[in-house]
This record gives structure tokens, C-alpha cells and sequence, in this order.
């Protein structure tokens, strides 16, 4: 039973980031019906992101001219980079989406891989061919509660992850950006005749989805400090499994299978040896994909309007 | 000037000439009927004015500004609103969000607002979501406000169509075949909120249809469109009794 708690506080954990990095997915796709394959290296770069403004604040901390507690600088770091990585997202939808979005869709899926090596190349070009390691701002607190091990890091990540998932909700919900965003996701023609800017609001669905993984890569730098410009890869991928499991563009849909792939991952390690992990996890998920083809909250049928 | 005025605007898609040396001048508080058979060009004339299309050639002003060539919110959030012939509502979508959605450009509160909730924020969307169940009230729909509109009869649909088109604050609006596929009482209630919607808020109206008797009595001054060009334009008793358009349009239904 205390081994079963235990795995369930890490499956939230690692639901957490796919959950996050499948919500960025998912909302591109709703719009723009095509999936940024460069969103696995949007989340590796906004991860680096972090690393550079936390290392940078820790380094000024450390002169003395204004020592910041590590939590501040956690915050800050957050903030910061979720606004540097947006940027990243909105660079990326004007160079390589827009000019795209008439093109046949195979082009516009092949756009996102070359981003994607880009990003991963690039950042090799900028930061050379080492591992970094990410500062660790909080001191690790473990906590026994009745033999279940819960450190003071996987609370954090798991309440900051659920926080910013309701604040995503809240915003679809009730803001007028929000809005034009669900009526996009069925509509490209009407919704401009109603007075909505709707490349502005592709721009900003981008930016959210890269502020989103911003604060993914940072969670992850903070539980695993030890950054590699490839790491964006393989979460990219379960995170895009997560995005299309949830019901193509679906918010809900795409935190809730982020969460099962966490859960699944994590309770087939505890019975097969780790080496198996993803061979059976991955297995598993096929099997539901079988049987439900679109997804926990998909449309059978699309149903846009087109002109 | 004319609140609308469009001189001289052709369109031709690829070889096909849609549209040709097309004229308008809408004055505020008009009702202006455009008829024609099918495939006139008459939705394409729509498209062109609301910007869908950019005309090939030719002069719109909303105004006395061109709007030619801008974005269609642009020219929506200049005061343009319209309908669809088939019924464009976002079917995932409860009444209400349709309406409040349409007053996009008419929010007055940014980003920031957004996402930390603002005062100005909730103060806007309330004042937003007032007028939105005005607007939805004077289409006697007030009570659906929270359904998704696939779960609304069809005249409903189209009245929310209407009052989603009314929320941009259009000083012209465009009805395309408002209504198309009714039955009987649906269309005695429509042409009854056409007149409302005419004498509430005084703004013209551009309207596309097919049954006549109803361009009749609502029109003032009516256009007939064949094959992308005007042949006839005038009261409807000059349309009635012109003998181009009865070759080329009413043929039977004048006898009937």
C-alpha cells in the first residue's frame, strides 16, 4: 500500500510535464488543425530558457547586491521565461506556420520537424556539445508521511502544473481570447466576419502553448537538473501521444491523458523491469487508441466549416 | 455621401467574371433587396464586401473610407455584420457565447486583464453579457441563452445568427437569404424582426432572398442581379413591372 501511494505521487509527477507539454499541442492543433511537431523542442528550449535566467539571477544573488531567497528566484525564473519562450512560439507560427496554412498539410507537418532539429541544433551551435545542469533553487525537503516519501520538489510540481491548468481553463472559459479560440476550432470564415483578429489569435494560442512548456521545462530542470539539447525529443513525442489520446483539441481531454501516460508509465515500471517500461506502457495506450480511434473527448468526424 | 457606396467593382475568379461593374449606395436606415437566380453572384457580392474576397477591381466605401483590401474584422469592426444563406453557427457553442463573441472588437480590456481577471475585466464581460441578452431578447431567444445551438429549432438558429451579426454594431447588415428552408410562421416572425431590427436601431439593411413577396414588403429599393451583372434596380413596383427582370428572373411567379 505504501509502495502504491508512492507511485501514484510520482505518476502525478510525470503526468505533470506530459500533461503540460500535450496542452501546447492540443490548443495549436484545435486552431490550426495541424500539430507543431517543434513543440518537444519548444519545451526543451524553455527549459534552457530557465536554466539561463535562473542562473543568472542565482549568479547576481550571489554578489551580494541583491540576495533573493531561492524561491524568489523560482518565481522569477518562471515568470521570466514563460514570457522569453512565448516569444519562441510566436517566432516559430509566423515563420513556419503562417506562410504555410494554405499548403498541403503534409508540408506543414514537415515545417515542425525542420523547427524542431533547428531548435535542437541550434542550441547545440549556442551552448556547445555538454550537458548543463540546472540550478537547484529550493533545498530538497523530504517528508515521511507514514512511509511514503514525498519530497518538497514533486509537491511543488504537481500543485504549480494544476495551477496553471486551471488558470488555461479559466481562460478559455471567460476571456474574450478564449472564446475566439473555441469558435476557431470550428471555424476559419466566420469568425473573422465577427471582428476577431484571427492571426492574432493563432499568435497568442502559440505563445500560451510555449509559456506553458517554459514552465514544464523548468519543473523538469528542477527533479532532474541535468539538460540536453535532445531532451525535448522523446517528451515531445509521449506528449503528442497524450494530445491525440485526449481527443484532438481538447484541453481537458489532453491534461487527463497527459495524467493516465504518467500513471500508466509509472505503475508498469513497478511491476515489469524499467528496461520494459515504455515497450508495455506504449502497448497499453495502443490498445485504448483501438478501441476509442478519437481519442477520450475526439469528434468523430471533423466537422469545420470550411469557405 | 452614402453610408455604403461601392462603384464600379468587378471580380473574376480565374477566367470567370462573378462580378461585374457592380454600383451601391446604401443611405442609413435603408432596406435594399438583391435578387437574382441562382448563381447570379449575389453571395459573391456579399464576400466582397465583407471582405472575403478582394474585389479585382473597383471602389467600397463605409463611410466615405475605403475598406477594400482590409481584413474582414477590420472591416466588421467598421460596422459591417452579416448572416449565411447556410446557417454558420458554431454548433459547440451555447447561445449566448455566440453573442458575446461577437463583441470581440468591442471589449475594452487586453492581455493583462485576461489572465490576472482585472476589475476592468469582469466589469467588461458583465456589461458585455447584458447587451448580448439584450440583443437576444429583441430576437425572442433571450430564454436559450445557455443551450448549444444545434439543440434550437431552425428559426431560432437563425434568429441568433441575426443577433450575433447585430452584436459586431453594424451599420450595415447583410442578410444572406434570411429566410432560407422556414416554414410559414417561421418567416411571418422573421419579417417581423427584420422591421423591428430596421426601426430599434436604425441602421440599413442589405438583404439577399428568394421569395419575392417578402423583398416586396420589406425593400425600398431593390437590385436584380444576372450573371453578375444589374439589369434592373428601382422601387419594387418598378421591379415588379420591369420587363427585363420578368424575361430574365420572375418569369412565372409574376403571373401567379
Amino acid at each position: 500500500m505504501v509502495f502504491f501511494l508512492q507511485n501514484i505521487i510520482n505518476a502525478l509527477q510525470w503526468g505533470s510535464f506530459y500533461a503540460m507539454i500535450a496542452l501546447g499541442y492540443s490548443m495549436v492543433y484545435s486552431i490550426l488543425m495541424l500539430f507543431n511537431f517543434a513543440h518537444g523542442d519548444i519545451f526543451m528550449v524553455g527549459a534552457y530558457i530557465g536554466f539561463g535566467v535562473a542562473t543568472g539571477l542565482v549568479t547576481l544573488s550571489a554578489t551580494g547586491f541583491i540576495a533573493l531567497p531561492g524561491w524568489v528566484i523560482l518565481v522569477l525564473t518562471i515568470l521570466l521565461s514563460m514570457f522569453l519562450t512565448s516569444f519562441v512560439g510566436m517566432i516559430v507560427e509566423r515563420v513556419g506556420y503562417r506562410p504555410l496554412r494554405d499548403a498541403p498539410r503534409a508540408s506543414a507537418a514537415i515545417t515542425g520537424l525542420m523547427i524542431g532539429i533547428i531548435l535542437e541544433t541550434g542550441n547545440l551551435a549556442l551552448m556547445g556539445a555538454r550537458r548543463v545542469s540546472f540550478p537547484p533553487l529550493i533545498e530538497s525537503v523530504t517528508y515521511n508521511i507514514g512511509g511514503v516519501f514525498v519530497t518538497n520538489k514533486k509537491i511543488l510540481i504537481v500543485v504549480v502544473s494544476l495551477a496553471f491548468m486551471l488558470a488555461l481553463h479559466l481562460f478559455v472559459q471567460r476571456t474574450r481570447y478564449g472564446m475566439a479560440m473555441r469558435a476557431m476550432a470550428f471555424d476559419f470564415v466566420v469568425v473573422p466576419l465577427m471582428g476577431v483578429p484571427v492571426n492574432t489569435i493563432a499568435r497568442l494560442t502559440f505563445a500560451i502553448g510555449s509559456a506553458l512548456a517554459a514552465v514544464a521545462g523548468i519543473l523538469f530542470g528542477l527533479a532532474y537538473p541535468v539538460l540536453d539539447p535532445y531532451m525535448g525529443i522523446v517528451f515531445g513525442w509521449k506528449a503528442f501521444v497524450a494530445a491525440i489520446l485526449g481527443g484532438r483539441g481538447s484541453i481537458m481531454g489532453a491534461t487527463l491523458a497527459g495524467f493516465l501516460l504518467g500513471f500508466i508509465e509509472i505503475f508498469v515500471a513497478m511491476i515489469f523491469p524499467s528496461t520494459l517500461r515504455d515497450l508495455i506502457a506504449y502497448s497499453i495506450i495502443l490498445l485504448i487508441l483501438v478501441f476509442r480511434p478519437h481519442g477520450f473527448f475526439g469528434e468523430p468526424y471533423s466537422a469545420r466549416l470550411r469557405l | 455621401m452614402a453610408l455604403l457606396e461601392i462603384r464600379h467593382m468587378t471580380h473574376h475568379f480565374g477566367g470567370l467574371r462573378a462580378v461585374h461593374d457592380y454600383n451601391l449606395s446604401i443611405e442609413p436606415g435603408q432596406v435594399r433587396g438583391l435578387i437574382g437566380p441562382n448563381g447570379a453572384g449575389k453571395t459573391t457580392i456579399f464576400n466582397l464586401i465583407t471582405g472575403i474576397y478582394r474585389p479585382s477591381e473597383g471602389q467600397i466605401l463605409l463611410d466615405g473610407a475605403p475598406i477594400a483590401g482590409l481584413a474582414p474584422y477590420q472591416i466588421a469592426d467598421r460596422g459591417l455584420g452579416r448572416t449565411f444563406q447556410d446557417l454558420r453557427l458554431w454548433r459547440h457553442m451555447t447561445v449566448l457565447e455566440h453573442v458575446k463573441l461577437a463583441h470581440y472588437s468591442k471589449l475594452r480590456y487586453g492581455l493583462f486583464g485576461a489572465f490576472f481577471g482585472t476589475p476592468a475585466r469582469h466589469r467588461e464581460e458583465d456589461r458585455i453579457t447584458r447587451r448580448s441578452m439584450e440583443l437576444l431578447e429583441m430576437m425572442n431567444v433571450a430564454h436559450l441563452a445557455d443551450q448549444l445551438v444545434p439543440n434550437l429549432p431552425y428559426g431560432a438558429q437563425r434568429r441568433v445568427e441575426m443577433a450575433r451579426a447585430l452584436a459586431t454594431g453594424p451599420k450595415v447588415l447583410f442578410l444572406d437569404e434570411p429566410t432560407a428552408g422556414m416554414n410559414p410562421e417561421e418567416l411571418i416572425q422573421m419579417m417581423a424582426i427584420i422591421r423591428k431590427v430596421r426601426q430599434s436601431l436604425g441602421l440599413a439593411i442589405f438583404l439577399i432572398e428568394h421569395r419575392l413577396k417578402m423583398v416586396m414588403e420589406l425593400c425600398d429599393i431593390i437590385q436584380t442581379l444576372v450573371f453578375g451583372e444589374v439589369i434592373a434596380e428601382g422601387s419594387p413596383e418598378e421591379i415588379q413591372n420591369n420587363p427585363a427582370v420578368i424575361e430574365a428572373y420572375l418569369g412565372k411567379e409574376i403571373v401567379e
